[in-house]
């Protein structure tokens, strides 16, 4: 079992996990590894790639739409970058009944303030976007890097509270005064609240901005169930990123648990950047020990080298590996702890430097989807 | 007159890209204040589980939980916030009255969290105003959200043109802008994403809102192993493995110097981009990486102490 028989099995992976720890390049060298050992079309969408790694794509600026990646396999690769404020406006553009309501909604204040800043909507059209691609029909494994949400999975409850918004009482009340009769009544304390705090004008703006909203309440409400139900496919395939670290693996394992506790498929879980084994190796703390306490004058006079240089030397290797080897020590035990829980664990060992080119993703790549699961014990 | 040392700062915003260790930097630097002997409230925005980890307290809530004497913490809660405001400013005193407002309100600050940002920093004003605290504390959102907060003020004044909240916001923005009383700390590690998006938000800062950075902390610094003139021995030592460098299990001995010196170098690079990005006045402190990581706890307790030193 490994990462290419997950990708086999899937249209849609979907890698999460907390920010900082690779999570946007492991996403990128799965695609291009897919891409590149099969004759699929795979698409990776992501949120915002270090220059460097947009660069490795040759992706120049931001830009909504896929473009295609040069490569030496079979398959094909796009890359999509998000671009929260025009996909609103395309969405809005999609689902407004007519061209009038289309420029009102685009104008309004409300609207540039929500759509050019909001958390919650990035993790919305995050989601919509994907719906988008896969209904292309273009692209036979879709690759998804999620915003580094921190609380709980947001983007994955987008959806439902968009459409779960728009069918509330509160939206209704808002928009009642507005459409007058019965409903106008049930909103007046509502109202007169808000508007002591908020000021009238403003409690207007919201209103018109609701009632705008609202002409596009079926499609809104029918897309985002659509959404909800793609990522509850059996071909939709989650998988949380870490690296050994305490803080993202408890981070990650919170990600395991919500993501199983709404019955999606959990499919792996990549440990990113693992220490090699030369240095977790339970031998190599003896050997240093011995090493500490060595008589060096010989070996300091076969380097024609003086005995205070060497031994400052060996005092610097010796520190050193003292706490890396703690450090990996600490990374073997929490690697067993987690082979324990139900997620297959994909160790990938850190390599060196930084991935500034494709060749380099590539080999992050072949290594992901090659390295075989470390499964329950 | 010169700006006020950090430790003299009444409101402390402490911001950084996710996963840089912004939250044990905010704890660091509440413990490091109140070991001082100054009141402190930290208050966490987005709260997870470490921060009550971190002070063995029990999971955080809106009131204030005690760790001590000197220092408190809270958890923010828009809804409780809006709670607290509408009894303070409109005396609507039965809760259960306003509970579907309040229903409603949370709903509006979901779908349009505007409303969640300007709760959220009024009532860190609030607490700063109040003066129950002589230092508030707040790990605040990441880099790419901060602004959305601290411009809040200026937001609403925008949106809203008069009204209750409007009048506010005009005190709530003086106390952001006074450089005296409140400074924004970027967390970053010497790594590329985190350098770039801590120079972006000084740009974003400086440009969008009222408020100023006080001090970048670059955290988890790898030191250098060895003088210029050692790096040589220690390439002679590896390639030739001599007694006493001779057993196989000395191999992880040269891979960790090796691992060590590549991310020192990394490191080294992305720090001259950023200090190239950065205002030549802008006090920079370098947080070491701490290997002796056993508990959360010591992770804080480290950092309050090599923090003490650095913030005057």
């Amino acid at each position: 079992m490994n990462l290419s028989d997950v990708a086999r099995k899937s249209k849609i992976i979907i890698t999460c996990g907390p920010g900082g720890i690779g999570k946007t390049t492991c996403a990128a060298a799965l695609g291009l590894a897919i891409a590149r050992s099969s004759d699929r079309r795979v698409l990776v969408v992501t949120v915002d790639p270090a220059r460097r790694l947009a660069d490795a794509l040759g992706l120049s600026g931001i830009g909504n739409d896929a473009s295609r990646v040069e490569l030496d396999g079979p398959g094909q690769l796009s890359v999509a970058m998000l671009d929260t404020k025009a996909s609103w406006d395309a969405l809005i553009r999609a689902h407004a009944p007519d061209a009038a309501t289309t420029q009102r909604i685009l104008d309004n204040t409300l609207y540039q303030n929500i759509t050019g800043r909001f958390i919650q909507s990035h993790d919305y059209i995050a989601m919509e976007r994907l719906h988008e691609f896969v209904d292309m029909g273009l692209y036979d494994l879709i690759v998804v890097d999620t915003p580094p949400t921190r609380n709980a999975l947001d983007f994955l409850d987008a959806p439902s509270r968009m459409a779960d918004f728009f069918s509330s009482r509160l939206l209704r009340w808002l928009i009642a005064p507005a459409k007058g009769g019965v409903m106008g009544l049930a909103a007046k304390p509502f109202n007169s609240i808000a508007d002591r705090i908020l000021g009238g004008p403003f409690v207007s703006d919201i209103t018109e901005f609701f009632l705008l909203l609202n002409t596009m309440y079926a499609g809104f409400v029918e897309r985002a169930r659509m959404v909800e139900r793609l990522l509850g496919e059996e071909s939709t395939s989650f998988v949380v990123v870490s690296t050994l670290e305490a803080v993202p693996v408890s981070e990650a394992s919170f990600f395991v648990e919500e993501l199983e506790r709404r019955k999606l498929h959990v499919r792996g879980w990549i440990l990113n950047r693992v220490l090699p084994s030369s240095i977790s190796n339970p031998d190599l703390a003896a050997a240093v020990t011995a090493l500490s306490s060595a008589d060096l004058t010989e070996l300091a006079g076969e380097l024609g080298v003086d005995d205070q240089s060497l031994g400052r030397v060996r005092d610097a290797l010796v520190d050193n590996a003292t706490s890396w080897s703690t450090l990996a020590r600490k990374e073997v035990s929490q690697t067993i702890e987690l082979a324990r829980g139900s997620v297959a664990l994909y160790p990938i060992p850190t390599l060196d430097g930084e991935i500034s080119e494709l060749a380099g993703l590539s080999r992050l790549g072949d290594v992901l989807i090659n390295v075989p699961a470390v499964l329950r014990s | 007159m010169g700006v006020a040392p950090l430790r003299d700062r009444r409101l402390i915003f402490v911001t950084g890209k996710g996963g840089v260790g912004k939250t044990t930097i905010a704890a660091g630097l509440a413990k490091a204040l109140s070991d001082e002997g100054r009141s402190v409230l930290l208050c966490s925005i987005d709260e997870r589980r470490d921060l009550a980890d971190v002070f063995s307290v029990p999971p955080l809530k809106f009131q204030p939980t005690r760790v001590n004497a000197k220092l408190s913490l809270m958890a923010m809660d828009t809804e409780a916030a809006l709670r607290e405001y509408l009894r303070i400013y409109l005396k609507l005193p039965i809760v259960g009255r306003i509970g579907p407002v309040a229903a409603a309100f949370d709903f509006v600050a979901t779908a349009a969290p505007g409303v969640r940002e300007i709760l959220t920093i009024g009532k860190v004003c609030y607490e700063v105003r109040e003066r129950r605290y002589d230092t508030v504390v707040v790990d605040s959102p990441s880099t790419g959200h901060i602004t959305g907060y601290l411009a809040a003020p200026q937001a609403i004044q925008q949106l809203v043109r008069v009204g209750m909240i409007r009048s506010q916001s005009d005190w709530m923005l003086s106390m952001l802008s006074d450089e005296q009383t409140t400074g924004v700390v970027v967390v970053t590690t010497a790594e590329e994403m985190p350098v770039n998006e801590t120079l972006e938000l000084l740009g974003a800062i400086r440009s969008d809102t009222t408020t100023h950075v006080a001090t970048i902390i670059v955290n988890r610094v790898l030191a250098d192993l060895f003088v210029a003139r050692d790096a040589a021995l220690v390439q002679r030592l590896a390639a030739s493995r001599h007694a006493p460098f001779n057993s196989s299990h000395l191999d992880g001995l040269f891979d960790a110097a090796t691992l060590a010196g590549e991310r020192r170098a990394v490191a080294s690079r992305h720090l001259e981009v950023l200090r190239a990005g950065l205002p030549s006045d802008m006090p920079v402190v370098i947080q070491p990486f701490l290997f002796d990581v056993s508990s959360p706890h010591s992770i804080v307790s480290h950092v309050a102490s090599s923090l003490a030193e650095e913030i005057a």
